[in-house]
């Protein structure tokens, strides 16, 4: 017994040494995967006061950028008006809806809302972004974020009452279903933890014709079902064999830039929980 | 100024500067510029090591809950806080530098070079410690080695002319301590 205590006095510096590490390497393990809010609350609600401040000043610096996507944005709204389309005299009739529900209201799956971005990281290896838009705002974890011009940036992990914590693409357990827009082959878009608005399409197999430039979209299911389906991810830049497998692996061009982002829109999709609910349910019959 | 309400500052400071200045500037996705790990070096000689070593780690941690990934830099502090007496031991001067001086720096460290390898150690220690524990999540060492000797070097350059820039008044205290 003796011998024990005289050990841990002799060795205090290294034992306590070897406590701090062990209590970091909890951290990384628990904290950087998927959700997880254990003790962020304080920090995040701390360190977003200061990046609110920090952001106010830099936001002059990017009006002219923002002003420019914003108009890009707003053409291609005004392109959807009804507006715009004739149609052919024969198809159409004028008639009255006789039943009177309210059906944009029942039927609303997407709710958009605006954000202004706090803080944003691309040079860590993984990458949040902090929103000025909190659990008192509706903001909950979950919900897909997009940019201005509609382009996936990534999805909300954490929530204080005043901030949002968002895990970008750019973060390694960032899995979200992408597909390609011209042949609708289904993959998985993850992160090399290297280059920043460049991310990978894994799970493609061989025989599918890819051209350099062909869109990335969100499929809309499993890990993207917070987004929309068609959602921009980004364009084809590259296509490498994996020698192993029968998949290739895509290089893709993210559409969204994550150097610049100063505005973005959470997405509330009203029938996320509904659809979880229903594969928990069939994942408890297997 | 009395030492703590000096080292309240400094570690305001150089987080300030790590979080809204080098972590603002993209050199090179290869780079990342760190600096605040010298709010470690610049502690005083006769600190306690358990005070250094949980000093260190909340340094570490300030940064991490800016970056909102916890852990990666306070394990990596903890290591330079950790090692911080035995290099001072090697390196120091037979005179006593420890005792004369307050705090490492060119003038107690004996001259430039002992002072740079001492700055060059540690952030080697910390940079390899740092983004080994980011690459056990990706996978790709080659990457990480390449990484880890160019940030050391930008970082030992910023250590450089810091010190420079910033030349903080040493007084010397008698031998009889």
């Amino acid at each position: 017994m003796r011998n024990i205590f005289l050990f841990i006095r002799r060795y205090s510096n290294l034992l306590f040494f070897l406590v701090l590490q062990v209590i970091s390497i909890y951290f990384i393990v628990h904290y950087s995967r998927y959700h997880n809010a254990a003790f962020g609350n304080f920090a995040n609600q701390f360190t977003g006061k200061v990046n609110t401040q920090y952001s106010n000043v830099q936001r002059y610096f990017n009006l002219k950028k923002t002003n420019d996507s914003l108009v890009k944005a707003n053409e291609v709204l005004y392109n959807k008006l009804k507006a715009n389309f004739e149609l052919p005299d024969t198809t159409s009739k004028t008639g009255v809806d006789s039943i009177k529900v309210d059906s944009i209201l029942q039927f609303r799956k997407y709710t958009y809302m605006a954000a202004t971005v706090v803080s944003n990281s691309v040079s860590a290896q993984n990458n949040f972004i902090v929103l000025s838009r909190g659990k008192a705002k509706n903001v909950k974890p979950q919900m897909g974020i997009v940019d201005i011009n509609n382009n996936v940036v990534g999805i909300v992990t954490d929530v204080t009452n005043d901030f949002a914590v968002v895990m970008s693409v750019l973060h390694k357990d960032s899995h979200i279903s992408g597909k390609l827009l011209k042949t609708g082959e289904i993959g998985t878009v993850l992160w090399d933890g290297k280059e920043a608005n460049s991310v990978t399409l894994t799970g493609i197999s061989k025989g599918v014709k890819i051209a350099k430039g062909d869109s990335v979209i969100t499929s809309g299911f499993e890990y993207s079902s917070s987004f929309p389906k068609g959602m921009l991810i980004g364009t084809v830049e590259a296509v490498y064999n994996e020698v192993s497998t029968s998949y290739v692996k895509i290089k893709i061009h993210t559409a969204a830039n994550f150097y610049n982002l100063q505005y973005v829109y959470v997405i509330d999709y009203s029938q996320q929980e509904s659809i979880k609910e229903i594969m928990e349910k069939v994942k408890k019959q297997l | 100024m009395s030492s703590f309400v000096k080292n309240i500052i400094r570690f305001a400071l150089f987080i300030l500067f790590q979080v809204y200045v080098l972590d603002k500037i993209r050199l090179h996705q290869m780079v990342t510029p760190y600096i605040y790990f010298m709010f470690i070096l610049w502690l005083p000689f006769k600190m306690n090591r358990t005070l250094l070593m949980l000093i260190a780690f909340l340094l570490g941690f300030t940064l991490d809950s800016f970056n909102h990934a916890y852990g990666f830099h306070a394990a990596a502090c903890v290591l330079i806080a950790y090692f911080r007496p035995f290099l001072i031991n090697l390196l120091i001067p037979q005179e006593g530098g420890e005792t004369n001086y307050d705090e490492p720096s060119f003038k107690s460290m004996g001259g430039m070079l002992p002072y740079l390898i001492y700055a060059g150690v540690l952030s080697l220690l910390h940079n390899i410690w740092l983004f080994f524990l980011e690459a056990l999540q990706f996978g790709d060492i080659w990457y990480f080695f390449v990484k880890t000797f160019l940030s050391t070097v930008i970082s030992l350059l910023l250590v450089l002319i810091t010190e420079l820039l910033f030349t903080r008044k040493q007084r010397f205290r008698t031998n009889t301590v």
